[in-house]
């Protein structure tokens, strides 16, 4: 096998950050949305679930999956406020034209 | 659309009248995707859709597996993103063969030694060719022959996982654990020569 200068740099820190009892994709995948769910609550994921984060930090796969749904529910977050202004705003509206 | 708990999403899932609940699901999801795909995916309204379809198949395939540990539409999402970027990287990475991958890696005019634009001593450029030629011998010594092969499609070439098992015939997870064995064995050989790996780090890193 024959390694360049740049092989050479990411294999030696990918085993710098081998450890023993890793958690494979399938293992991340079942915690996942407990994962998101926890940062979403400005609670400290990583420490509650440290090999979840381990595996998000070696495997490129699902820590693109797990970028895409911290984004989906932080836009749901976002987007929810706004629909219940327009409940409000709503019923503001229909109070005030049927008075008494 | 109506909130609802955990508990109301499975049971309408589960009933007669479960229609609009679907729809209600499909709406999440698809808005969801749809917030992922923005700068990503063209045709991304028909995508979102495409991809929510599927995904509604799986998660109602699936309803008992719901450990109820996060929001119900917190899971079908997690679901969702899954299948999406499963088929965006199929898409993707389709007219990529790993076998020229690999060939490329292993012949194509690729300099296996030191850089000569580095800037560095003649002592730590000998250690450094030194250290080079140790670690592809570990390599040679302790990987097979798929474990190599993982090593240079996934660590070296960036190969998805997924499409790189799809590749080898096997699945993510296998996949993952074949390098994960991998790493480990290489760790284990150079910690059992004297080293760490932040030694031969730093004996391959800048002069």
């Amino acid at each position: 096998m024959m390694l360049n200068s740049e092989d050479l740099d990411k294999l030696a820190q990918a085993l710098e950050l081998t450890r023993e009892g890793e958690l494979a994709c399938d293992g991340c995948f079942e915690e996942l949305d407990r994962f998101v769910e926890m940062e979403l609550a400005g609670l400290d994921a990583a420490a509650g679930l440290p090999l979840v984060r381990d595996h998000l930090d070696k495997c490129g796969d699902c820590r693109e999956e797990y970028q895409a749904l911290l984004g989906a529910l932080r836009a749901e977050q976002g987007w929810m406020p706004i629909r219940l202004i327009w409940a409000r705003l709503r019923r503001f509206l229909l109070s005030e034209r049927s008075p008494g | 659309m109506k909130e609802r708990t955990n508990e109301e999403w499975l049971s309408e899932l589960r009933g007669s009248e479960r229609d609009r609940t679907i729809g209600d699901l499909r709406a999440v999801i698809v808005r969801g995707l749809k917030t992922t795909f923005v700068g990503r995916v063209r045709g991304l309204n028909e995508t979102a859709e495409d991809f929510a379809q599927d995904a509604l198949i799986r998660v109602l395939n699936n309803l008992d597996s719901f450990r109820g540990e996060s929001r119900f539409t917190t899971w079908a999402q997690k679901i969702a993103v899954r299948v999406a970027y499963t088929e965006l990287r199929r898409r993707r990475w389709r007219d990529v063969s790993l076998q020229e991958v690999i060939e490329r890696h292993e012949g194509g005019g690729r300099e296996p030694t030191v850089l000569e634009d580095r800037a560095s001593s003649p002592e730590r450029e000998t250690a450094r060719k030194t250290m080079v030629e140790t670690l592809q011998r570990f390599i040679n010594e302790e990987l097979t022959e798929r474990q190599r092969e993982a090593m240079i499609a996934v660590m070296f070439e960036g190969i998805p996982l997924e499409e790189a098992a799809r590749r080898m015939e096997t699945n993510r997870n296998a996949l993952y654990k074949l390098l994960h064995d991998a790493r480990r064995k290489l760790k284990k050989r150079i910690e059992a020569e004297g080293l760490s790996p932040a030694e031969v780090l730093e004996a391959i890193g800048e002069g």
